[in-house]
Order: C-alpha cells, then sequence, then structure tokens
C-alpha cells in the first residue's frame, strides 16, 4: 500500500552503524523548541523521538487562577500564528454555556476574521515548508502579502499578532471603516501570489521530488493517530468541522473541502498535505467573498452584549472549531464562580506531531525536514 | 555619529576623515552584527517577518546566524523556560568576545504575562545572561526592534578599546562600567553555580531549578 521512496544506493554494501542525533531544539528548521532525538542508521531514520517542553508556559494551570475573560490572551499565546482561529472556540463555547446569542454580523466579522487568519497561517506555513527545501523567493512573496492581513488585524484590534480581539458575548472593536475594500484587496493580492507560488514553488520539479512519495500518512494510520486539518485531509479524508458539525454560519455558506488526491505521488505525502494548504486558501478567499457580499452597511454596537461580569452557571462544555492546523477545542468545566474550575485545550499540533515517528521512519535525514515541516506545528501549543 | 558622516565636514571634508583606530574598528563592528537566531515563541513569528520583504532587517547590517560561534550577539526573542535556560546559556557561552545580548519581548525581559502564574518560566532572561538592550512589547513591533538594534550599534560603537578611561565621556564611562559589573556578576554566578553542579548527586539536577521562583515571588 504504502511505496517507500527508492533510494539508488544499496546501503547493504556500505559499512554503517546505529547512532543517535539530536536535532534541536535551537534547530531553525524544527519550526520552534523542539528536539528531535533520531536514531539514524548511516542516513536513514530508524526511530524518531520528538522531546516536548522546552515551551511550557503553565496555560491551563493559570487558567485556574484568570477571570474568564483574562483567559483569551492566553489562548491567544497558544497557537500564535492563528491567534483569532484559538479564540474563536473558547469564545463560542463560553456563549454557549452562558447563554448568550449573538447577532450575526459580529457573527461574520468574526469568521471573515477567522478566514482571513487562515490564510496568514496557510501563507506562514507554505512560506517556511519552501524554506526548508531551500526555496527562499516564496517565503519573501508569502509575507510580503501577509503583511496586508495583519495590518487590517491591527486596524481592528490594535495587535500585529496576538490581538485578544474576541470577547465573549462579541467583539473588542468594531471593523474599521475600509474593511471591505481592504479584504477585497487583500482576496485579489492573495489570488495574485498564489498563483506565482504555484508556479514558482509548488509546480517546481525540483520541490515535486522533493516531496512526493516522501512521508507517505495513509488514512487508516491518520484516523488512528486522530490527527486533523490539512494534515488529515490530505491522506484524502473529507473532513472539516465547518462542514461536518457547523458552527457559527458556516452552514450557509458555499466552499468545497480540500482533499489530497495523490496527484503527483503516492495520497498522503507531503506534496499533498502542502497542496491541501494551498488551496484552502481559495476556499478562504470564496467564504470571505460570500461574507462581504452579505455584509450589513449599518453599524452596530459590538460590545452591546458582553457580560460585565462573566460568570457562568455551573456545568461544562466541550467547544471545538476547525483551527488552520486542524480540530482545536477547549473543555471548560465552569463552578459558578468567576475562575475556570478547569480548562483544557485539545492541541491540534500536539495530535499531529504524534504521527510524525511513524511516518518518517525509512527516510533520508533530509527528509525528516520536510515531513517536519509539511505537519505544521507550533510548539508554542503543543506544549502550552 | 556615523564616520562616514565626517566626509561631508567642512574642516576634514574632500575624502579625508581624521580618527583613530578604535573609531574604524568600532564602525566596522556596529554596522556589520551578525546575531545568533533563538527564536523560541511568538516573538520568533515576528523575527521571520523582520527579516522577510517588507521589514528587510539585513538594510542594517544584521545577518542570521545558526552558529553561536560566527555571532556577535544573540536575540533571545520569546519566553524562556527552566527547560530552556541551561541551553541558553550554554549558546551565550560559546559566543566569542566580544558578545552582546539581546532580550526581546516582555516574556524574556521579565516573564511577561506569565509572571506570576508560570510556574516553568524564567522571569527574565536576564537572570541567566547579561542583557545589553530590552526590547519591550508583546510582541513588539518590527519599529521598536529596530530601535533597539540601532541602539545595541550605537552602544558598540561607543565601546571602547583602546581610549583611556580618563579621556571617555561621563556617559560612555557609565554605560561601560554598568556592562562590566553585569558580565562580572555573570561570571561569578557562572563559577558558583558550576561548583554546585558538579557537587550535585542528584540525578536529572537542573542548575536553574528553583532558585528563580523563588527569587520572583520574594520581589
Amino acid at each position: 500500500m504504502t511505496e517507500k521512496r527508492i533510494i539508488d544506493v544499496d546501503y547493504s554494501q556500505v559499512d554503517t552503524e546505529r547512532m543517535r542525533i539530536n536535532m534541536g531544539p535551537q534547530h531553525p528548521s524544527t519550526h520552534g523548541v523542539l528536539r528531535l532525538e533520531v536514531e539514524v542508521d548511516g542516513e536513514i531514520v530508524t526511530d524518531v523521538v520528538p522531546h516536548i517542553g522546552y515551551l511550557h508556559r503553565c496555560f491551563e494551570k493559570a487558567c485556574e487562577k484568570m477571570s474568564y475573560p483574562q483567559v483569551i490572551p492566553f489562548i491567544d499565546r497558544m497557537d500564535y500564528i492563528a491567534s483569532m482561529n484559538n479564540e474563536l472556540p473558547y469564545v463560542v463555547g463560553m456563549e454557549k454555556l452562558m447563554g448568550i446569542n449573538v447577532p450575526d454580523r459580529i457573527q461574520l466579522i468574526r469568521m471573515a476574521f477567522a478566514e482571513l487568519n487562515r490564510i496568514a497561517n496557510h501563507q506562514l506555513a507554505v512560506a517556511t515548508f519552501g524554506l526548508d527545501a531551500g526555496a527562499f523567493t516564496p517565503f519573501l512573496y508569502l509575507f510580503r502579502d501577509r503583511e496586508m492581513i495583519l495590518n487590517l488585524f491591527e486596524k481592528a484590534s490594535g495587535g500585529r499578532l496576538l490581538y485578544n480581539y474576541f470577547w465573549i458575548g462579541g467583539l473588542m472593536h468594531d471593523v474599521p471603516p475600509t474593511f471591505k475594500q481592504e479584504c477585497l484587496n487583500i482576496i485579489s493580492t492573495v489570488r495574485k501570489t498564489n498563483e506565482e507560488v504555484m508556479n514558482l514553488l509548488i509546480g517546481n520539479s525540483i520541490f515535486i521530488e522533493r516531496t512526493i512519495n516522501v512521508g507517505i500518512l495513509p488514512a487508516d494510520v491518520a484516523v488512528n493517530f486522530g490527527v486533523s486539518g490539512p494534515v488529515l485531509r490530505g491522506s484524502g479524508l473529507n473532513y472539516d468541522l465547518r462542514r461536518s458539525e457547523p458552527y457559527l454560519l458556516y452552514d450557509k455558506f458555499d466552499f468545497d473541502v480540500v482533499v489530497g488526491k495523490g496527484e503527483m505521488g503516492t495520497l498522503g505525502d507531503c506534496w499533498d498535505r502542502n497542496i491541501v494548504r494551498m488551496r484552502e486558501m481559495e476556499e478562504s478567499c470564496k467564504i470571505i467573498e460570500q461574507i462581504i457580499a452579505n455584509f450589513p452597511d449599518e453599524s452596530s454596537d459590538v460590545r452591546a452584549l458582553v457580560p460585565r461580569r462573566v460568570k457562568p452557571p455551573k456545568g461544562e462544555i466541550y467547544s471545538k472549531a476547525e483551527n488552520p492546523k486542524g480540530e482545536l477545542g477547549f473543555y471548560i468545566v465552569s463552578d459558578g464562580t468567576v475562575n475556570p474550575y478547569r480548562m483544557r485545550a485539545r492541541a491540534t499540533s500536539f495530535v499531529n506531531l504524534s504521527v510524525l515517528p511513524e511516518i518518517s521512519k525509512g527516510y533520508m535525514i533530509a527528509d525528516l525536514i520536510m515531513i517536519l515541516g509539511s505537519l505544521d506545528i507550533v510548539l508554542g501549543e503543543i506544549d502550552r | 555619529m556615523g564616520l562616514l558622516n565626517r566626509l561631508d565636514d567642512p574642516i576634514q571634508g574632500d575624502g579625508i576623515i581624521l580618527g583613530t583606530v578604535e573609531d574604524l574598528l568600532n564602525w566596522g563592528r556596529s554596522k556589520s552584527d551578525w546575531y545568533l537566531q533563538f527564536g523560541l515563541a511568538c516573538c520568533a513569528i515576528e523575527f521571520m517577518a523582520l527579516n522577510a520583504a517588507h521589514f528587510d532587517m539585513m538594510r542594517f547590517g544584521a545577518i542570521p546566524r545558526t552558529s553561536p560561534r560566527q555571532a556577535d550577539f544573540i536575540i533571545v526573542s520569546g519566553t524562556v523556560t527552566l527547560k530552556m535556560a541551561d541551553r541558553i546559556k550554554t549558546l551565550y557561552e560559546q559566543m566569542s568576545e566580544p558578545r552582546y545580548v539581546m532580550s526581546m519581548g516582555s516574556c524574556a525581559n521579565t516573564g511577561g504575562p506569565y509572571w506570576e502564574h508560570g510556574y516553568h518560566v524564567v522571569k527574565g532572561v536576564d537572570r541567566l545572561i547579561p542583557v545589553d538592550v530590552y526590547v519591550p512589547g508583546c510582541p513588539p513591533r518590527p519599529e521598536a526592534f529596530f530601535e533597539g538594534l540601532v541602539k545595541l550599534q550605537k552602544m558598540i560603537s561607543t565601546q571602547a578599546i583602546f581610549r583611556k578611561r580618563e579621556k571617555m565621556s561621563a556617559e560612555d564611562l557609565a554605560a561601560l562600567e554598568l556592562r562590566n559589573k553585569k558580565i562580572q556578576e555573570y561570571n561569578e554566578r557562572a563559577a558558583q553555580e558550576n561548583i554546585e553542579f558538579t557537587n550535585a548527586k542528584h540525578v536529572g539536577y537542573s542548575r536553574y531549578s528553583l532558585d528563580f521562583l523563588n527569587k520572583g515571588e520574594q520581589s
């Protein structure tokens, strides 16, 4: 079923010995402070043990000491590339727990910002993946366009990277007056650049050679490990929380769930996972276009429903949403006070990383970097 | 402040620069400062944006190096945890003199939002290594980071190499003494900690286990 990459050199003739080497935690290609203990036989990876905890920032314990609105900035700092998406499941879950129904306009704004942040995240993921493969130019192009999205976020929330924008019951501020126009500008620029990147990077024969038939993740293994997001969809499984369990207003919008098809190599290889991200950007653009078309002109008070004192009734809730990296969920236990009794995060990257030892055995050590890059992990979320 | 500005000087001018060897050395040192990439957390993403097309950090002469042995200064960008503390110090010790440290972001400066309840967070990287420039922000804006970088360049360009102390301006002297004091404190502490570390029998003992937490709660 899974065809391993053919290596021309006959390693049975080469005198090799097994050794254990460390990669990280300050290696630039590990996408953060991840240490990989790699067991190699010659240049072939025989085992990988990820060591985590270099960025453990005590999120879950700190939440027990915070009031509910104070938790949001800490959630921002979990997956710091897609902060808007991180806030979403928590805020939606808290609203469900407290019985607040936010108006459609706020939901539309939330969707628009979540999709914009999804684009920004995928741009960074594709850019750094290209960087791992040795392609520096797409990095510059994609980061140039990412600045446009960050500028819009900055106008809305005041932060370039960490926003604290979605509040329980509403938003921090209303969108800037130029919101619609800027969204349209971003969409047209993203589409133009994506076309360039498709030609420059994704369709580049060197890049294709480097990524096809590497790190093949079969669908059954993906399901067994519980991975989600582009990693799961890259293996050909049609599972997207926006479609299967819609939240906000996603059920009223028209978009496709992108799945890998194994166009270049085997289904579920690094190239497939990457192309899913590229195509998801286009789907996000489609969603934003529909939001702009339906966006009400008159402004409203976005803080009208924000409770003065967030004190949910006794109870518990698990709230999840489709993060750019996969399913992010928060399990919130309330004991009726102003502080959460327990806060548990189902971190996407943590689950996605767990599949790394399974899919990287038998490949060259340089392919390990590509496999790790294609998983698109963030250590802030893994260690929390 | 630059050496080349003197070319337009009415007295020197005409392609002639009068100055000391120290001026020339410091000019070269301050305009080509290579840094060690040490991205830890959120600030590292902002740091990637700094290196990308829009902000283009290389125009300041700062080029990323991946090895501490080639670097002039280290930029600690992000939350330093107890597990990371040993490594950060090792990297700093591997750098060759003269070496400088920039602390980027609230977490590296003081512990940031994790100051109060972060049981695994070192409350400021200056408890590990002597810091020269602090850049505030969570994360700092790229412009704020550039200000910090220019401050560091200014510091390098006015540093005394050959000059006698009597001839230095009061400002430069104070800066030099502060730096020397920090480095001396660091060396003393490092020597002490090394003794403790070698004497420790306990397996898995970290040099930075609970010390920093206690300090954080006292202050």
